[in-house]
C-alpha cells in the first residue's frame, strides 16, 4: 500500500509551504504523487526519485574527466584545500537546512575564510537597509488574517512565489479578512506589465530604476506635502500618487512585499531603506508592515543562524579568528571574485555558476572549485571536486526559515540513495578533519603559514 | 618632520591589509621594528618587511612622522586607518579604506582610491589626485554616524554613496558623481563640481550639498526657496537654494524647523 504523508514542507521558494501531501511507494523509495504544491515544488519532489543520480564524489582528472572517489577522500581533499588556501570562500546555503548552515559556520571558523550566502546576490541590500533603518515586519499568518491592502513592489509572485497570493496574501479567507480577495486592495509597482500586475487593482508602471524618487513622493504625500510633488514622478502622474497614498493611509493593515526590483537596481539598500521609512510614516496613521520576498525556502536561514553565531547575517570574513568582519562591497562573493581576492571556492546549496555574472565565474574558476550539491548543476558540471549529498527537504529533514523568519521543521519523505551523506554530515566531517589536521579546536594557528606565491590549492588535488 | 620611505619589493598574491601603515604605529620605532609590524593577507599573518623595504627614520610622535609609499600598492587596503596625525603620501593607486576612521593628519594618494575612502572619518585631510569609488566619507554598515569632521578632496570622479549618514566635515568631488549624495545625513557639506545623476539629499535631515553641474533626476522632496550668494572653496557663486527632504523627519532649533539644503549653481 502506498503511504500518504501529510503536512510536508516544500523545498522550493521562500513561501516554504508546509501543507504538501506526498504519496510514497510501498518500499518508501519512490514519490508517486505530490498534491497542493505548485508545479515547480512538485518537480523537486518527483525529480528526487528518478534515476541517474550521482551517488559518490567525483574528482576532476588532469585529462578533464571525472573519476569517482570515496567520501573519505573527498573530505580530506576539501580539508587540505581549506588549510592551504589563504582566503577560501564558501557560498550558497539557500537550499539546505539550518543544521548544515551551523556546520558550515564551524568549518569556516576553523578554516579562516569567507562565508557568504545567496542574500549576497539577492536580498543582501535589504539586510543592509534593516541595519540602517529597522524592520517593521510581521508574519505571513498576520498577513492572511489581517491585511486588507497588499503592495507588491518590484516582485512578481505569480512566477517567483507561485502560492504566495493564494496561501498568504490575497485569496485566503482569514480571521478578520473573511471575504478574501473581494475586500483586499492589491497595488503592484513594476516597470513591466507582469502577470501579477494583471490581477492588481492598481498597477503603477514606474520607470526602471526610479523607485527611490517614487518612495520619496509617497512620503511627501503621507506627510502632507501633496502640493509640492512634481506633476510626474518616475513616470507616475501626481494624481495617481495622491490616490494611491490615500489608500495606503486608510488601510486597516497593509503590507509592502518587495522583491529584486528594489535590491537589483541602482541604490539597492537605499531603495529598501526609504521603503522602511515610508512604512514608519504610514504607521503614524494606520498599521503597516514590510517584508522581503525571500527567494529560496531557507535563504533566510543562514542570516538567522550566522547572526546568532557571529553577529552578522552574511558576507562574513572570518579570516582573522579574533573577530568577524562584514562589509558587502568588500566581503561579498561577487566582489571578492571580480577582484581575485579569494583562492578557493566552495559552492553549496545553490548554483553559483548559473547565478553569478559570467565574469565572476571565470575569475573563481582560476582556483580549485568544490561543489557540494545533489544534482549535476552548472556549478557541479565545472567543478574540480563534486560531492553529492541528499536532497534537503525531500531526503534530509531539518529546520528552515520561511521568508518571514518563522522556523519550520521539514521532514524527509524518502531516504537518500545508499551511502549518500547529507550536507550537514559532509560539513561536520570536514570540520573534524580540519581539527585533526591542524591539531586545534580554534582554527589554524598563525604559525602555520602557507608558502608565499605557491598555488597550494592545485597540489591539494594530487 | 622625519620621513620613512617604504618601497614595495613583493606583490601579495591576494590583497594585503596594511592597517599598520600609520604614523601612529611607525612613530618612535626603528626601521627594523617597523618591518616587524603585522599585515594580513587573507588568514595569513605577515610582517610589513615581507613586502616592503624601509629607508629613512620615523619621528618621535605621529605628528612628526611622514610615510612615503613607493611602488604599485593597488592591491593593498587600509592605509592610514585610524591615524591621528602626521602624513602619508602614496605614489600610486591604493585600494579600499584609505583613511578609514581617521582622526587627524594628512593622506595624499597620487593615483586612484577604491571604495570606503575616509569612512567614519573624524578629522584630518585626504587628497586623492585621481578618482575615488563608492562610499566616500560614508558610515560603516549599520552605523548612523558617517564622516563627522575633516576634509576629503577627490580631484577626479566618484561613485555612489558620498557622505551617507554624514554628520560633519567637508567632501569635495571635483569631477562627476553617480547617485546618493548625503543620504540620511545629519550635517556636513558635500561639494560636487561636476554632474550628478540623482538622489541628492534623500532622507536628509540636515547638511549642505553644492552642485556645480547638472542634477539629472532631482528628488521630489526638495523645494526651491530662493537664490543666494555663497562662498564655496574660496570663490563666491550664485546658487538656487532648495530645502528638504520634506518627507523625512524634521529637527527643530530655537523653535525653527531645520532642513537640509541643496545649492544648485546658476
Amino acid at each position: 500500500m502506498p503511504r500518504i504523508l501529510e503536512s510536508i514542507g516544500c523545498p522550493f521558494c521562500g513561501c516554504s509551504c508546509d501543507d504538501i501531501r506526498v504519496t510514497v511507494s510501498d518500499d518508501g523509495n519512490t514519490i508517486l504523487e505530490v498534491e497542493n504544491a505548485c508545479s515547480i515544488g512538485s518537480e523537486i519532489f518527483l525529480n528526487a526519485s528518478r534515476t541517474n543520480r550521482i551517488t559518490r564524489p567525483r574528482l576532476r582528472q588532469p585529462d578533464g574527466t571525472m573519476r569517482e572517489i570515496t567520501y573519505e577522500e573527498a573530505i580530506d581533499i576539501t580539508a587540505r584545500a581549506i588549510i592551504r588556501a589563504k582566503k577560501p570562500l564558501m557560498f550558497g546555503f539557500g537550499s539546505t537546512t539550518s543544521e548544515s548552515q551551523a556546520a558550515a559556520a564551524r568549518v569556516m571558523e576553523l578554516g579562516g575564510g569567507v562565508l557568504d550566502n545567496c542574500a549576497s546576490i539577492c536580498h543582501g541590500p535589504s539586510l543592509m537597509a534593516v541595519f540602517d533603518n529597522g524592520y517593521p515586519t510581521c508574519t505571513l499568518g498576520e498577513v492572511k488574517n489581517r491585511a486588507d491592502v497588499i503592495v507588491y513592489w518590484g516582485a512578481n509572485p505569480i512566477h517567483a512565489h507561485p502560492r504566495h497570493m493564494s496561501r498568504y496574501a490575497i485569496y485566503p479567507l482569514g480571521f478578520f479578512t473573511e471575504n478574501g480577495h473581494l475586500r483586499r486592495t492589491v497595488i503592484v509597482i513594476d516597470p513591466r506589465k507582469t502577470d501579477t500586475a494583471n490581477i492588481a487593482d492598481y498597477h503603477l508602471q514606474i520607470k526602471p530604476g526610479r523607485d527611490y524618487e517614487l518612495f520619496n513622493a509617497f512620503r511627501m504625500a503621507v506627510q502632507g506635502f501633496e502640493d509640492e510633488i512634481f506633476e510626474t514622478v518616475s513616470g507616475i502622474p501626481r494624481q495617481m500618487i495622491l490616490e494611491v497614498s490615500t489608500i495606503l493611509k486608510q488601510a486597516k493593515f497593509g503590507v509592502i512585499f518587495f522583491g529584486m526590483g528594489l535590491t537589483h537596481t541602482d541604490g539597492r539598500n537605499h531603495n529598501v531603506d526609504i521603503a522602511i521609512s515610508l512604512v514608519r510614516d504610514l504607521n503614524s496613521s494606520s498599521k503597516w508592515s514590510i517584508m522581503a520576498m525571500r527567494g529560496h525556502y531557507n535563504v533566510a536561514g543562514p542570516n538567522i543562524v550566522w547572526s546568532w553565531t557571529f553577529g552578522f547575517p552574511y558576507c562574513l570574513d572570518l579570516t582573522r579568528k579574533t573577530h568577524a568582519h562584514m562589509n558587502p562591497g568588500e566581503t561579498s562573493s561577487v566582489d571578492l571574485a571580480m577582484r581575485d581576492e579569494v583562492d578557493l571556492f566552495i559552492n553549496i546549496g545553490t548554483d553559483a555558476a548559473a547565478h553569478f555574472p559570467i565574469e565572476a565565474v571565470r575569475h573563481l574558476k582560476k582556483n580549485f572549485w568544490i561543489c557540494i550539491d545533489p544534482h549535476v548543476s552548472m556549478a557541479a558540471e565545472i567543478a574540480d571536486l563534486h560531492i553529492p549529498v541528499g536532497i534537503a527537504g525531500v531526503e534530509v529533514p531539518g529546520i528552515v526559515y520561511r521568508m518571514d523568519n518563522v522556523p519550520i521543521q521539514f521532514r524527509s519523505v524518502i531516504s537518500p540513495p545508499d551511502g549518500v551523506l547529507s550536507d550537514e554530515e559532509v560539513l561536520l566531517r570536514i570540520a573534524d578533519r580540519l581539527e585533526e589536521r591542524t591539531g586545534s579546536r580554534y582554527g589554524i594557528p598563525d604559525s602555520e603559514k602557507a608558502g608565499q606565491n605557491t598555488n597550494g590549492y592545485r597540489s591539494a588535488t594530487g | 618632520m622625519e620621513t620613512v620611505t617604504m618601497t614595495l619589493v613583493q606583490q601579495p598574491e591576494l590583497y594585503l591589509e596594511c592597517y599598520s601603515v600609520t604614523p601612529d604605529l611607525f612613530a618612535g620605532k626603528s626601521l627594523a621594528e617597523i618591518a616587524e609590524l603585522p599585515a594580513h593577507e587573507g588568514k595569513i599573518l605577515w610582517k610589513l618587511g615581507d613586502f616592503f623595504k624601509f629607508e629613512g627614520k620615523s619621528g618621535a610622535t605621529a605628528a612628526e612622522t611622514k610615510i612615503v609609499v613607493n611602488g604599485n600598492v593597488k592591491r593593498m587596503k587600509r592605509f592610514g586607518q585610524q591615524m591621528t596625525g602626521g602624513e602619508i603620501v602614496i605614489n600610486s593607486d591604493a585600494d579600499m579604506y584609505v583613511g578609514g576612521w581617521m582622526r587627524g593628519g594628512k593622506i595624499t594618494v597620487k593615483g586612484n582610491a577604491d571604495s570606503f575612502l575616509g569612512i567614519a572619518m573624524e578629522g584630518g585631510e585626504i587628497l586623492i589626485e585621481g578618482d575615488a569609488q563608492n562610499h566616500v566619507g560614508s558610515a560603516y554598515r549599520g552605523d548612523w554616524r558617517g564622516m563627522s569632521g575633516g576634509l576629503i578632496r577627490v580631484k577626479g570622479k566618484a561613485g555612489n554613496d558620498i557622505g551617507t549618514a554624514m554628520t560633519g566635515g567637508t567632501i569635495i568631488i571635483e569631477g562627476n558623481a553617480f547617485i546618493h549624495v548625503l543620504t540620511h545625513a545629519e550635517g556636513g557639506t558635500v561639494i560636487i563640481k561636476g554632474d550628478v545623476e540623482g538622489r541628492v539629499g534623500g532622507q536628509m535631515v540636515k547638511g549642505d550639498a553644492y552642485i556645480f553641474g547638472n542634477l539629472l533626476y532631482p528628488l521630489p522632496g526638495f523645494k526651491k526657496i530662493g537664490t543666494v550668494e555663497k562662498e564655496v572653496d574660496g570663490t563666491t557663486y550664485t546658487f538656487d537654494q532648495y530645502i528638504g527632504d520634506l518627507g523625512e523627519r524634521k529637527t527643530k532649533k530655537k523653535g525653527e524647523i531645520i532642513y537640509g539644503n541643496i545649492y544648485m549653481k546658476i
